[in-house]
């Protein structure tokens, strides 16, 4: 990176730190915390979809509907996340696979399952294999977003169905009192209301969510504690320019301290979401705001 | 969900629309933490014994290739779903994995384990607590033989085991623990080395048997003139064939 680290055997103190910490399996520990973000970022929306759309389906009056919610529910948080991550998103990989090679290559007559292989033809590949090296990172890195937002859905979808629970039934009475139709009864008033019995369950699997990434790496998308666990492990002086012992806890030092401010950061942001929310409702907080105000 | 499923295939389906040919890009599959065999060097891009002899075979089998490192516990089932071709990560021939995948001919020696315990420590080998790396040939020998095993997911973190007194000594490949030992003051050698194990080769789906064909000549190529005992002496990795 800087000019006089070509030796970086002759330098020490600062200077050294400077050139060790430039290095570009360095700059892959940095550019893995942008990974991490931005998988944060593209999951929590998207959990919450499947969320929302888990909890709307189990409180369904159509019986369908209403078992399929409830299965993905119980299904899904029963099912360890380990197994979920190394199991679900081979088979969601290979499923993806499947349909393609249905598609492409619909004269092909031998066995996709040849024993333990999985084998569809070249066409159908995900990403094909002559793809280059990224194309392969953002399939697999889509594959996380999706395996882990199938995972906190069905998490986020239990706290929801329980927050429309909690909107006090006088309420969604006054409504159909109203002549409110049940789907306007649903979108008027039981979803504003329920946000504030829900945030503190989102809360907490937003804080579980920031936690879980190391399970990326399941999946070969390198997040942090992957880069912090391989750099901080002692490197003899053969195979690198920068021999030290084992360095483990400094790494993993660093990555208390960027936890810690995250998850910091995250609760000022959600004070500030359920102070909002608690505006005007009819619960002991929103009566305290009316009357500090 | 339903949509958002339909939506991502229907994507997929369209991203694929380029005409592919088998295996124009040979996805090489390493752990990318066993030094001399395969580590990420300083600039963050997979180094060692292996990178070396994976390029110059994919040289001389006319083969594009494409390096990947994938986590060891892993790596069997990434291979057989197809997310890349091969495994070049130090991987012994077993008859155990030859249930699961296939391998090209061996192109090491079976190489020596050996123990590495703290310097001067009294350790016993048959009985006492000894590391080794989850789902490799020494964790089944030390499992094998009486001793009570510790795994880990990562070599380094075998031998951090032995430093820190988790664990009286660690058991893994020799030509991984000779660096180690002869840069280190605080661990050292004990006891016989081990013979496990039947080389290492590359591991590939048992259906791709034209990718084998083509890795085990080149490797025999190698092997013919030399070039790959050249290799082997620069990297240290044991016995020459």
């Amino acid at each position: 990176m800087f000019s006089y680290c070509t030796d970086p055997a002759t330098l020490d103190g600062l200077t050294w730190l400077s050139c060790y910490l430039t290095t570009g399996k360095h700059l892959s520990i940095y550019w893995s915390v942008g990974t991490v973000l931005l998988l944060l970022a593209i999951t929590a929306p998207v959990a919450l979809m499947f969320g929302f759309g888990g909890a709307a389906a189990a409180r369904s009056r159509f019986a369908p509907l209403s078992w399929l919610g409830k299965a993905y529910i119980a299904v899904v948080r029963g099912v360890p996340d380990i197994a979920f991550f190394l199991f679900f998103v081979i088979a969601l990989d290979q499923g993806f696979e499947w349909l393609r090679h249905q598609v492409k290559c619909p004269d092909w007559d031998q066995p996709i399952r040849q024993g333990n292989d999985f084998v569809v033809c070249a066409e159908a590949k995900l990403p094909l294999g002559n793809a280059a090296q990224w194309v392969h990172e953002t399939y697999g890195f889509m594959l996380a977003v999706l395996t882990f937002s199938i995972v906190f859905g069905a998490f986020a979808a239990n706290v929801l169905f329980g927050a429309m629970r909690a909107v006090p039934r006088a309420q969604l009475e006054t409504a159909e009192a109203y002549g409110m139709t049940p789907r306007q009864t649903f979108w008027r008033i039981l979803v504003p209301q329920m946000w504030v019995f829900a945030l503190p369950g989102l809360s907490n699997l937003w804080m579980v969510l920031i936690k879980a990434t190391p399970l990326l790496f399941l999946l070969g998308v390198e997040d942090i504690v992957y880069w912090a666990r391989e750099l901080g492990g002692a490197k003899t002086a053969r195979f690198t320019d920068y021999p030290h012992p084992d360095w483990r806890m400094w790494y993993f030092f660093a990555l208390l301290v960027f936890y810690l401010a995250f998850t910091r950061v995250s609760e000022i942001v959600l004070d500030r979401i359920m102070k909002r929310l608690t505006h005007g409702q009819a619960t002991t907080g929103g009566e305290a705001q009316r009357k500090a105000a | 969900m339903k949509n958002l499923l339909i939506g991502t295939a229907a994507l997929a389906m369209m991203a694929g629309a380029a005409l592919a040919e088998s295996h124009s890009v040979v996805r090489m599959g390493t752990e990318g933490a066993y030094p001399p065999y395969n580590f990420i060097n300083d600039a963050g891009e997979v180094d060692g014994f292996e990178r070396e002899l994976g390029d110059e075979l994919c040289a001389r089998a006319e083969l594009t290739c494409e390096w990947v490192t994938n986590e060891w516990d892993s790596i069997i089932p990434n291979l057989v779903s197809g997310n890349y071709d091969t495994i070049i990560a130090g991987m012994s021939i077993t008859d155990e994995r030859k249930e699961q995948i296939d391998f090209t001919q061996n192109y090491t020696q079976p190489d020596p384990s050996a123990y590495v315990a703290l310097a001067g420590a009294e350790v016993d080998l048959a009985g006492g607590v000894i590391a080794a790396q989850t789902g490799t040939i020494q964790a089944s020998y030390v499992a094998e033989h009486g001793a009570t095993l510790v795994e880990f997911s990562s070599p380094d973190e075998t031998v951090a085991a032995v430093r820190n007194g988790e664990a009286d000594a660690v058991l893994a490949d020799k030509a991984y623990l000779d660096p180690i030992v002869a840069e280190s003051s605080d661990v050292a050698f004990t006891g016989e080395d081990v013979l496990i194990g039947g080389g290492i080769g590359l591991g590939i789906r048992k259906s791709d048997t034209e990718l084998k064909a083509k890795f085990d000549a080149a490797i025999q190529s190698m092997k013919d003139d030399g070039s790959l005992n050249a290799l082997i002496e620069k990297w240290e990795i044991g016995e020459t064939f």
